[in-house]
């Protein structure tokens, strides 16, 4: 166990260090420095800003000097657009806010989707059965982007119960459309995997032993047959994940709750090219990360995989 | 002696000849049979067949296009602008006096051809990618798949819209970017495919009449992959419109005037507290009508394809 985990945590190293590659290059390339504007600056000006943010040394050592202080000293560098700022007092302000609502979506479609999909499962066939699946088959074609006009319609312009953006230092009623509109499609994808993998199990044999056993329904159902269901759930976790972060791009922008998505796409769009890059970094970081703790769960859940 | 066997061979030459050959259903006939049977899939294709067909033929006939501004109603979006069919706005006009009606379909227009082309480009490399892993084996698999594994957990939109900033944007540049970034998991499917595969009687067979190489690959070990694949690109259509139509929805995708169904989103989420609830509505049941078509297709072309179910 303790040999996987210790491959499987290096394996993830190259990767991080071939998303700073890839993003570093690809800025790089771009057509023009984050510093030319419609006015052109003074040759001598341009050389003077140009050598501040280290950009007049070749390619290999800005490259080496970003490494270098991001294992180092986790430092981002500065941003390019914001004087004064470094990407990490930028990502200071607005990760926990994203985390909030992140963390909540994510908890969300877990704990409601697993419930329904098991509900599903075990009153397979029924109107709760049929209910379930009608939701989840519904919610598979409403993305967050979808989701957050929705809700602001129903609760903010017709119901007049919720506020339509802002974040107000995370109170309730800032908190709960992001969540709602960030969790639903995963949700329902959780609820469709969970209901599969439960029927299968509770179709299986030693469900049947347990059965003739006697034993009561709800000792079966979490007893034996939840944990080896999960397991196809356990792998969707991981994309779940990514999708989530990704989605709080649209949440950021759409509800104004000043999180990490609003500032990325203002990056985006000014070429704020340190920034991006910072918040690429940091959301790559999280998500190798989430994905490693998912496949050191999976082998811990999962007894036949070799490890 | 040999007449009599002459005559058992005409006997026999007969009856073979006059016997009704059972007609052998091939895996793609039983497989239309069984979509044919499963009303939700043939309700989407019928829908999405409907759906592309009123956005390419749509625009001709309103006097409108996509990008010019109804001068008489401009600033009167809330009041005058309203779907009727008496000034040719059927589905109203946006804050900026231009015809919805003509703007959804060229958007439909973009978002299916972003499905479709960008399906495309990624079932290409994967297919070839997969294949090529599966079939070589060893190393090379290690490595090329190690790679997957490296790129799948990147989160990809980031580097997707990074890509647009750098290269600028155009239509071309969001059809190859989308299809570039995916085509891992198609590759993954594809390798275990031919793994499978490969140690088949059949391949030993060809590579025993002397077929080497690509020419293996692409006349016997792709055509038998092809079920899998058609499941798989069926699915990856719609991820791939959403995908687009996330990007667009921030305002990062398609440029104007040109539209696609998530910018038309975007542009309706806006603009709804001005009172044109149109703006919003019309683009959103075609994104949701789509969706649910390509999602019930795809669920058809699951059962009737995969040999589980037999």
């Amino acid at each position: 166990m303790l040999k996987f985990i210790v491959k499987r945590v290096a394996s993830s190293i190259p990767t991080l260090l071939l998303l700073i590659l890839f993003s570093f290059v690809m800025m790089r390339l771009a057509p023009g420095g984050p510093f030319t504007s419609e006015r052109a600056l003074p040759v001598e000006v341009l050389a003077n800003i140009n050598a501040k943010y280290g950009l007049d040394q070749p390619w290999h050592i800005q490259l080496w000097r970003y490494i270098e202080g991001l294992i180092f000293h986790l430092d981002l560098g500065p941003s390019f657009k914001y004087k004064d700022r470094s990407v990490n007092d930028i990502i200071a302000q607005g990760f926990p806010v994203t985390m909030t609502y992140g963390l909540w979506s994510f908890a969300v479609a877990v704990v409601v989707g697993m419930s329904l999909g098991i509900m599903a499962a075990v009153k397979h066939n029924t109107w709760l059965d049929y209910i379930a699946v009608g939701i989840s088959i519904g919610a598979q074609v409403l993305p967050n982007f979808i989701m957050a006009p929705i809700l602001v319609i129903v609760f903010t312009l017709w119901l007049e119960l919720l506020p339509g953006g802002g974040w107000n230092g995370g109170q309730w009623n800032h908190v709960i459309m992001p969540v709602i509109a960030l969790s639903t499609s995963y949700m329902a994808s959780i609820a469709r995997l969970t209901r599969g993998s439960m029927l299968e199990v509770l179709n299986s044999n030693y469900i049947r032993t347990a059965k003739a056993k006697g034993l009561p329904m709800r000792t079966i159902i979490f007893r034996h047959a939840i944990k080896p269901s999960l397991l196809p759930v356990m792998s969707y976790l991981g994309p779940a994940f990514v999708g989530m972060v990704t989605g709080s791009v649209v949440i950021d922008i759409y509800f104004s709750t000043g999180g990490m998505g609003q500032f990325f796409v203002d990056a985006a769009l000014s070429r704020d090219y340190s920034l991006l890059m910072g918040i690429t970094v940091l959301f790559g970081a999280m998500t190798i990360l989430f994905s490693t703790i998912v496949d050191i769960l999976y082998a811990w859940l999962d007894p036949k995989i070799k490890l | 002696m040999i007449s009599i066997n002459r005559k058992k061979m005409d006997e026999v030459v007969e009856n073979l000849s006059n016997v009704d050959l059972v007609e052998g259903t091939s895996l793609w006939q039983d497989a239309y049979l069984r979509f044919r049977k499963n009303k939700a899939a043939v309700t989407g294709f019928v829908l999405l067949v409907l759906m592309t067909l009123l956005a390419f033929i749509g625009p001709y006939f309103t006097p409108w296009d996509y990008e010019s501004i109804d001068w008489s109603l401009i600033g009167n979006a809330k009041d005058g602008g309203a779907p009727q069919i008496a000034n040719g706005h059927y589905f109203g006009i946006d804050d900026l006096g231009r015809d919805i009606f003509a703007r959804t379909m060229q958007g439909t227009q973009i978002s299916l051809m972003v499905g479709f082309v960008g399906t495309a480009v990624a079932v290409f490399v994967g297919l070839f990618y997969g294949a090529i892993a599966g079939f070589v084996g060893g190393r090379v698999d290690n490595i090329m798949m190690r790679f997957v594994d490296i790129l799948m957990s990147i989160p990809i939109m980031f580097v997707i819209i990074i890509f647009f900033v750098v290269f600028g944007r155009s239509i071309f540049l969001l059809f190859m970017a989308i299809g570039m970034f995916a085509w891992m998991d198609m590759a993954r499917i594809v390798r275990g495919q031919t793994l499978a595969i490969k140690n088949k009687e059949y391949i030993e067979a060809a590579r025993a009449a002397g077929v080497s190489g690509l020419r293996l690959i692409t006349r016997h070990v792709i055509p038998n992959l092809l079920g899998i694949v058609v499941i798989y690109t069926s699915l990856l259509i719609p991820s791939l419109i959403l995908t687009e139509s996330f990007i667009s929805f921030l305002g990062l995708g398609i440029q104007e005037p040109l539209t696609s169904w998530g910018a038309l989103i975007n542009e309706g989420a806006r603009t709804m507290q001005y009172g044109t609830p149109w703006q919003l509505a019309f683009p959103i049941s075609f994104f949701i009508v789509g969706l649910f078509c390509f999602f019930f297709i795809g669920d058809g072309l699951r059962d009737a394809l995969d040999p589980k179910d037999k």
